[in-house]
């Protein structure tokens, strides 16, 4: 993959830093903005598949990390606002850490995309679907993975158990992530790691870098957990209705397969975060559990947003997604 | 495993250097297999288990029987609404 399209200056100085050039990246003043987010996404991106025009050491270079650390405290804050009045309902509501996981996802947020991609939704607008998803898709369960080294005991068995499944159960065929790149070569996109970046839109951007907030930073270890007990609890309603938006507008088998399997596995995945994952590691460490919450509640309100963007943009008079397909 | 007699060590059902089948609860939720080979569903069809962990549908709601699809939450949600 190459470096993304700069969107304003912040990511213009990002994308010259890890180049291997000279620049002073400019503060943020508005962490959601798009130029924010695919700056924060690159210098996150490092960590993972990296560039092929990156500088070797970019990953460690002190000013993209000054850099970060200043973006991070903004964006952890604004989660922090963003969901306590969630957070403060849920813990009234149970007493438990596995009945306040459930009473957030049970209050969280709704958005009408899936229903949409299920009933009404053109065989262009589920294309545009599928390829904002694959910024996350194609790289899927990495940024939890970087938690299995933080936690212990029962809690680190069962989320090696799930990664374990994410990634295939020992059949590289079966790795997801590789089965959202089969979707996507069937529906004749292209299904290489990161070929869509430059198109996403913000709010997609937000949803992949509050999981490597969470997931880069070992004090963050709960919010990533949290995060992936909500992501799993709420994945297997809106599946089962993807795939059948997708059978319903005669895209191939391969791209329904992939929400097929996702109904079993999450419905799996559900059980085993909330009861075995979650569970097991406030029991070890009780002080995780508030950031659990919030990393529950993060995933709930992030991720609507980022469909709820999504929803608008497909269905909008001129929709700018439209030749997503192409 | 041993290589010796293949029913020198079964008891209850549980072969030597095997782990036990675990079965755990789910409260309004499915079954959550460990260990098992295969589910059998109600007309005696066996299902071959694929992966670690398996979820078997207990609320009888969902499309993919025997495994567990989530529809558990959309009843318990639509009896929650009936009972309100």
């Amino acid at each position: 993959m190459h470096l993304p399209r700069p969107r304003g200056p912040i990511s213009e100085a990002v994308v010259e830093v890890v180049r291997g050039g000279r620049a002073e990246i400019p503060s943020v003043t508005d962490i959601r903005s798009e130029d924010a987010q695919i700056a924060l996404w690159t210098v996150y991106e490092l960590a993972y598949r990296g560039f092929g025009d990156a500088s070797p050491d970019a990953e460690r270079d002190l000013e993209l990390l000054r850099w970060r650390h200043h973006a991070e405290d903004l964006l952890e804050a604004e989660l922090r606002d963003l969901t306590r009045a969630a957070v403060d309902e849920a813990r009234a509501a149970a007493a438990t850490v596995e009945g306040r996981l459930r009473a957030l996802v049970d209050a969280g947020p709704s958005t009408p995309l899936a229903r949409h991609l299920q009933r009404r939704a053109t065989r262009e607008q589920v294309l545009a679907y599928l390829v904002e998803r694959s910024v996350y898709h194609l790289k899927e369960s990495d940024p939890q993975a970087f938690v299995l080294g933080r936690v212990d005991g029962p809690a680190k068995v069962a989320l090696g158990e799930l990664l374990y499944d994410e990634y295939g159960g020992g059949r590289p065929e079966r790795l997801h992530s590789h089965l959202y790149a089969e979707a996507l070569e069937a529906c004749g996109l292209d299904a290489t790691y990161g070929a869509y970046i430059d198109q996403v839109e913000a709010p997609t951007l937000l949803s992949n870098n509050v999981m490597s907030l969470f997931a880069m930073q070992r004090r963050l270890r709960g919010a990533s957990l949290g995060h992936l007990a909500a992501f799993e609890a709420t994945s297997t309603d809106p599946c089962r209705r993807i795939a059948v938006g997708i059978e319903r507008v005669g895209l191939p088998d391969a791209a329904a397969a992939y929400f097929h399997e996702h109904v079993e596995a999450d419905a799996v995945h559900e059980q085993v975060v909330m009861g075995d994952i979650c569970g097991a590691a406030v029991a070890a460490e009780p002080a995780i559990e508030d950031d659990l919450l919030l990393g529950a509640a993060t995933c709930l309100i992030i991720d609507a947003e980022a469909s709820q963007a999504l929803y608008d943009a497909i269905t909008a008079p001129a929709p700018e997604l439209a030749g997503a397909g192409r | 495993m041993s290589s010796g007699a293949p029913d020198a060590g079964r008891a209850g059902g549980r072969e030597a250097g095997r782990d036990p089948v675990r079965v755990r609860v789910c409260p309004d939720g499915p079954l959550l297999l460990r260990g098992a080979d295969e589910v059998m569903d109600a007309d005696g069809r066996a299902h071959p288990v694929t992966r670690p962990v398996v979820a078997v549908c207990v609320c009888g709601g969902t499309a993919r029987a025997p495994w567990c699809d989530g529809t558990h939450a959309l009843l318990n949600k639509r009896r929650a609404a009936n009972n309100s």
